[in-house]
């Protein structure tokens, strides 16, 4: 008796495999330099306006004084008092918006940016304006691997 | 680096505007939507506000 031969089912059209090294090196670039990956993928305008509000919105934190968040964060205030698990939340997610802001947050920590969380709205919008540009940043992120796995013109 | 002091509302402004433009910038796929869409996140942003300013003025009593 003859037997049909098994054929492996396609792929649907759109979920084409795009390869790493396609999108990884916009993506790495696009988080070390902000709007970097957008120009790197010859996208210039999306590029220069997502760099500039990343980096205005960098530059007000850092002149507003704004804290960054810093590993001696994680566990202990002043080596003594144990940290509770929501402000360990804060910090971690705090930390992660920072570093989000690739060369920028770098820079403030290669240059000996450390200023203390003091009292304060203008120190606190500081603050809140560091971690959102590193925010802002991530959705430019998702923008660049949107684009280089042309999911998105 | 020169130090800024903004007041609530300078500040949040800032905010809402730089923040709209890359929610502009990213989830549309025309520049006319995109245009679109940040001025309708920037509206949203001093809607809110505004209308959280009101709330809270009103609230203390």
């Amino acid at each position: 008796m003859a037997t049909k031969p098994i054929v492996p089912a396609a792929k649907p059209s759109g979920e084409l495999e795009v390869p790493v090294s396609k999108w990884l090196p916009p993506v790495l670039v696009g988080w070390l330099i902000p709007g970097g990956g957008h120009f790197l993928l010859r996208k210039h305008a999306r590029g220069g306006l997502l760099a500039f509000a990343v980096v205005v919105m960098f530059l007000c934190g850092i002149m507003m004084r704004g804290a960054t968040f810093q590993a001696p964060f994680f566990e202990m205030i002043n080596g003594q008092q144990r940290l509770d698990l929501l402000t360990k939340v804060i910090n971690v997610g705090g930390f992660i918006g920072n570093v989000a802001s690739g060369i920028l947050y770098l820079m403030t920590a290669w240059f000996s940016y450390d200023q203390p969380d003091v009292a304060g709205h203008v120190h606190d919008y500081g603050t809140k304006f560091l971690v959102a540009a590193g925010l802002l940043n991530i959705l430019a992120l998702v923008d660049v691997f949107e684009i280089a796995t042309r999911k998105k013109d | 680096m020169p130090k800024m002091s903004l007041t609530h509302f300078e500040a949040s402004i800032l905010f809402a505007l730089l923040t709209s433009i890359v929610l502009g910038i990213v989830t549309k796929k025309t520049d006319k939507e995109r245009l679109r869409y940040g001025l309708y996140c920037f509206g949203c942003f001093v809607f809110a506000m505004f209308a959280l300013s009101w709330l809270m003025y009103l609230g203390h009593g």
